[in-house]
């Protein structure tokens, strides 16, 4: 069974687009075929992140108005055999997007995929809901930071209420995971920062991971090279275990400067 | 600084680099284009032409054709790819 994954924030600039192209490329690497789609139509950035900006031919929304076939705007990445890329359209009408049409679109993709990774535009309209709306499993990218963890808390309001799970009768409610990302564990330690387990309490959902501000993440997206297929870094580290975490592996939370052995996998046992 | 054929920092410069480079590709190939769509407007249409003239030849399915870009410095290619097992599976 495929499974439909949207990596949302409410907030911008959190790292949604950033965790999307490191998760699509963390799970590929791990032999899953697996597409991620930008949902942030007229803001295309996923192609620039996954560096195949210069292939985009067709996009989504042709491929929803029917002006070309899901095949031909799938862009195959050329380092991992198991990743496609969806690109989204540059400067259509938000609009295009339809319920009807994303649904046929992702009811295809699972045909051929076992993971659809999607990554959502900021905010609470239109297109974050049309992201989340056929998810199987959330992804909620969260910074430290107040703002951020209000604008989480937020979707996790929408992801029970404004999804095709949550509408159903009987069906699951969607998997939601906390992704804490751009953390800084001396800041935390010196109390500047939110620590992990104050986040954790806030937004009360299992931790999927917890990603370390890095110098990586900047130098992966001037590259085009997502982190985690990059050179080895805390953060493509930190997102290679999120990823197997995704696929139910049992890993201890670690964090680089923080030596407090044990303290981790309380929180990871007591919310997973 | 690289006075001496090398440079301290270049690791950084290197990828900053890539990521102008890159952007300035991409973004001579957007700008202008505003209202459409992702490729060249003409594609969808050129892909509609192409399809109608193959099948006046030989029957062909209405996903045979499937093109590609490739956007470069100063070129940019087009690739079309004519699904032919798709012809020779029809009916005879
Ligand atoms: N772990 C991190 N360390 C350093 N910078 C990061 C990290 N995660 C994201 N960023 C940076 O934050 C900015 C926003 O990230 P992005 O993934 O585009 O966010 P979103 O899609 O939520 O708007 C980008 O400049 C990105 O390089
Ligand atoms: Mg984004």
């Amino acid at each position: 069974m495929s499974k439909v994954i949207v990596v949302t924030s409410g907030k911008g600039g959190v790292g949604k687009t950033t965790s999307a192209a490191a998760i699509s490329a963390g799970l590929a690497k791990q032999g899953h075929k697996t597409v991620v789609i930008d949902f942030d139509v007229g803001l295309r950035n996923l192609d620039m992140i996954m560096g195949c900006e210069r292939r985009v031919v067709f996009d989504f929304i042709n491929v929803i108005q029917g002006d070309a076939k899901l095949k031909q705007a799938l862009i195959k990445d050329r380092r991992l055999e198991n990743l496609s890329v969806l690109p989204t359209s540059q400067t259509r009408d938000k609009d295009a997007l339809t319920r009807e049409g994303v649904g046929k679109v992702l009811d295809e993709l699972r045909e051929e995929f076992d993971y659809i990774v999607c990554d959502s535009p900021a905010g609470i309209e239109r297109g974050a809901q049309l992201a989340m709306y056929y998810a199987d499993e959330a992804v909620l990218v969260t910074n430290p930071e107040v703002s951020s963890v209000r604008d989480s808390d937020r979707m996790l309001g929408l992801l029970n209420s404004k999804t095709r799970r949550a509408e159903e009768d009987g069906a699951e409610p969607i998997n939601a995971h906390l992704l804490l990302t751009r953390f800084d564990p001396k800041r935390s330690g010196d109390g500047e920062m939110m620590t992990v387990e104050d986040v954790l309490e806030i937004l009360a959902i299992p931790l999927l991971g917890v990603i370390p501000e890095s110098p990586a993440v900047l130098r992966a997206s001037n590259e085009g090279v997502p982190v985690v297929m990059g050179d080895k870094s805390r953060a493509a580290t930190a997102y290679e275990e999120a990823v197997a975490r995704l696929t139910g592996e049992q890993i201890e939370i670690r964090i680089e400067g923080e030596d407090r052995p044990g303290f981790f996998q309380r929180i990871f046992g007591r919310t997973a | 600084m690289s006075m001496f054929g090398f440079n301290f920092r270049s690791r950084k410069a290197k990828s900053a680099q890539t990521a102008k480079d890159r952007l300035q590709i991409l973004l001579a190939h957007e700008r202008g284009t505003e209202g459409s769509g992702s490729g060249p407007d003409y594609l969808p249409l050129l892909q509609r032409d192409i399809l109608a003239a193959i099948k006046k030849h030989v029957h062909v399915e209405g996903d045979a054709v499937d093109i590609r870009m490739e956007r470069e410095d100063d070129i940019s290619s087009i690739e079309i790819n004519i699904d032919l097992l798709k012809q020779a599976a029809r009916a005879d």
